[in-house]
């Protein structure tokens, strides 16, 4: 009874937060940390699956992110007809190449018997294929990204509504769960190679994986157009300047006599809030009933005493790649909203730092474990991520306050507190480690 | 005859020096890591952003120095200022022990808890860094800038390519080979050298024979941060220094550490050597090379670029990935926890 008191004691404590960053700065701002907050939310009920179920480390969760954000600009743009026309098939064809040749080589590393003939045929076939896929698809690409690289310069989406493609804004929703699948196939790839090896080599290999991912995002302009970015993604909720054209939405603004801008940007955001919070629910309470049913006690059997689990005839390896799996696709759920909260795919945007360790810092001061911890320290570390600057400010101009203004060190400090997130987000993981190591909410 | 050399002058210069460089600097960030991992073992995540303190606390007294007006001749005066940069990056490594680490070393948790605590000491000085000296790129290299240039190789030897060999090059190769020496001394020919192998090898028998494992613990972070120090100078003198890409090279670092064998320092400068020459040969364009080597009507007619630079990330990791599923231990029989 105490525990489950203070549990809503802190969820209390943070809606308080929020809510009291709407009244002292501004609604706005409020908003947009409860959104991102409901997004993070999902962010570590991700990891937590990986890490608090299984005792999976994987530190590539920005990869899987990403491919989110891929997904939900492959659903929802207009696919380029011109691009299609000039060379669509070619790269299409150099991509089913080149899953030809990475399949033939596995097939002859996994059907042949052992030897020299298994070593220089699998090399063969790796050679050989590599310059068949660059020939082909170095030829699409080419004519792909030369049709109107200012403006497109890459295959689209596959969004049919045309010219109107703005309009079919519940494309941006469809392509949530196709985010979800895209992470999932890619966890699915990374786990057949890399789940069999050790905690800290896993560690190391998602890391790989996801630097991969984002510089394939970042240079493949013919997918999302790289660097260059890809914005004004249709919306499922109305844009703010159509309400404002509105002659109902005016009215009912100033029959209590709001601003109209003000209040657009307002009712958008909640529109946002109102569907992140569907997706949370759902996937929260997916992961509770697989936390409570047989399965999730098999995998934190599996979690505590690996040798123990398997001699009780459970498949490690098995197990271990479905967890995974779940836990990249809610990922990659995530990453699909976040880009739909953006209306832009910014591949620059996705740094470790921010989308792999600051979603570990909300898992572990959450509880690791715990569902409703990651959902708790979701919002809370990243209610703090936006905070901790202008609090910094606030502090930093107290203690310089006896400086002249033009003071080389004053000025400094002033500039660096834009740097003080990273040091307080450290402080916090390393103080809760030693602590609380459990989190704010333990697993039972 | 002359194409021959031209060809080989043309590998030299875009491959072979700029390889050895990037090897020299990868070797001992992997030093680093495999000397935590093998006496501390887990896999420090912060090593990079050691590294990039080293490497900040160093810039800071060069400018001091210049403004000074000390400089080191034709050498650049970081090269003063990296003793200075060694000791405060010890003196660091020695209080996060004291502060942070030591706890959980006494508690033996798991390996993957000090893990996440070093996710923690990374933001910090992540944080730290980018407090200190700003987030931008910084420059500090002075000095002769060519030990030879690509002008004076042409005239010296009348070939049509020029080999330019920079001093920041020349200065990493030989403070590389200068520490790895003095390091395998220390732990071949010393006392404490040889405690710490024994340590690395057997905790439990190591402490029975009397080895105090506190003074190990210390004397590997002193060495972890001279090595750390180093390499990040080197970097940011050979390269330039910008805070955020030192997290960017923990990938090629850990890949070298445990491609070579993770605790084992022989493997770790082998893996930066063979991570480094992999990523520039994959990612240079071959066709500068194979034109004087082929005959006229064979010449290639792309770039023979197998990758773009960009991806040089992916061939570290897919370098690292072959290792470990064909040879999980490493090329050099590393240990695991």
């Amino acid at each position: 009874m105490t525990t489950s008191v203070r549990n809503v004691g802190l969820f209390i404590f943070v809606a308080c937060l929020i809510a009291g960053t709407g009244f002292v700065q501004s609604w706005n701002t409020a908003l947009f940390i409860l959104n991102m907050g409901l997004i993070s939310a999902i962010m570590s009920l991700g990891v937590n699956m990986q890490w608090g179920f299984a005792g999976l480390f994987n530190v590539g969760v920005v990869g899987f992110v990403a491919l989110g954000g891929l997904a939900a600009v492959l659903v929802s743009m207009p696919p380029v007809e011109e691009a299609w026309a000039a060379g669509g098939v070619q790269v299409l064809s150099g991509l089913v190449l080149g899953a030809v040749t990475v399949t033939a080589a596995v097939f002859i590393q996994t059907k042949m018997a052992p030897g020299r003939i298994k070593i220089y045929s699998t090399v063969g076939v790796l050679l050989v294929g590599f310059f068949v896929f660059r020939h082909v698809f170095d030829g699409g690409v080419d004519a792909v990204e030369a049709v109107n690289p200012a403006g497109t310069g890459y295959l689209g989406g596959l969004n049919f509504g045309g010219v109107n493609y703005k309009s079919w804004g519940f494309m941006t929703i469809i392509s949530w769960p196709i985010g979800g699948v895209l992470a999932a196939s890619v966890a699915w790839v990374i786990g057949k190679t890399a789940l069999g090896l050790r905690s800290d080599y896993l560690a190391i290999a998602t890391l790989g994986i996801s630097e991969i991912i984002i510089s394939v995002m970042k240079n493949e302009d013919w997918l999302s157009r790289g660097v260059k970015n890809v914005s004004g993604l249709p919306r499922p909720v109305p844009y703010e300047i159509d309400l404002q054209e509105n002659a109902g939405f005016l009215e009912w603004v100033s029959s209590f006599g709001g601003d109209p801008v003000t209040t657009s940007s307002i009712i958008v955001k909640l529109g946002y809030g109102g569907l992140f919070t569907l997706v949370l629910v759902i996937i929260l309470t997916l992961a509770q009933l697989a936390l409570a049913s047989p399965w999730g006690r098999m995998m934190r059997a599996i979690r505590d005493n690996e040798y123990a689990a398997g001699a009780m005839g459970k498949n490690i390896k098995a197990r271990h790649l479905q967890v995974f799996i779940l836990g990249s696709a809610i990922c990659g759920v995530a990453g699909a909203m976040m880009t739909t909260l953006d209306s832009q795919l910014t591949p620059t945007a996705y740094q470790p730092l921010r989308f792999t360790f600051l979603i570990w810092v909300m898992v572990i001061v959450g509880g690791s474990g715990n569902n409703f911890g990651s959902v708790l320290g979701g919002f809370l570390i990243f209610f703090l991520w936006v905070q901790v600057e202008p609090i910094g400010t606030m502090l930093m101009q107290g203690i310089t306050a006896g400086m002249a203004d033009d003071n080389a060190l004053r000025l400094h400090l002033l500039d660096s507190v834009a740097h003080m997130r990273l040091l307080t987000m450290g402080l916090i993981l390393i103080l809760v480690l030693r602590f609380a190591p459990r989190g704010l909410i333990p697993e039972k | 005859m002359i194409d021959i050399l031209n060809s080989i002058v043309v590998l030299a210069n875009y491959v072979i020096i700029p390889a050895i460089t990037y090897g020299s600097q990868l070797a001992l960030g992997a030093l680093g890591v495999t000397l935590i991992y093998g006496i501390l073992r887990f896999s420090n995540f912060a090593h990079g952003d050691t590294m990039a303190f080293g490497a900040m606390v160093t810039i800071l007294f060069t400018w001091l120095f210049q403004s000074w007006g000390i400089t080191f001749g034709p050498l650049p005066t970081a090269l003063l200022a990296i003793p200075l940069g060694i000791l405060a990056t010890a003196a660091l490594l020695l209080a996060t022990d004291k502060f942070v680490y030591q706890f959980y070393r006494r508690q033996k948790v798991a390996p993957v808890i000090l893990v996440i605590v070093s996710m923690g000491v990374m933001f910090i000085l992540n944080g730290l860094v980018r407090i200190i000296i700003g987030p931008n790129e910084q420059r500090f290299s002075d000095g002769e800038r060519f030990i030879i240039s690509a002008k004076e190789f042409k005239l010296l030897t009348g070939l049509k390519e020029g080999l330019a060999f920079k001093t920041t090059q020349g200065i990493t190769i030989i403070m590389a080979i200068v520490l790895v020496v003095a390091l395998f001394w220390f732990l071949n020919r010393t006392r404490t050298g040889k405690s710490m192998r024994a340590f690395s090898d057997n905790e439990d028998l190591a402490l029975l024979s009397g080895i105090n494992p506190d003074k190990v613990v210390m004397v590997t972070w002193v060495i972890v941060a001279a090595l750390a120090a180093t390499a990040g100078a080197l970097y940011g003198l050979d390269k330039s220094f910008k805070p955020f890409i030192f997290l960017q090279l923990l990938l090629p670092i850990f890949a070298a550490a445990i491609v070579g064998g993770l605790g084992n320092p022989i493997g770790a400068i082998a893996g930066g050597f063979v991570i480094a020459f992999s990523e520039v040969l994959i990612t240079y364009p071959l066709k500068r090379v194979l034109k004087y080597l082929m005959p006229e009507n064979l010449e290639p007619s792309g770039l023979v670029q197998l990758l773009s630079t960009d991806y040089k990330f992916a061939v570290s990791f897919s370098i690292l990935l072959i290792v470990l599923l064909f040879r999980p231990t490493g090329l050099f029989r590393g240990k695991s926890v």
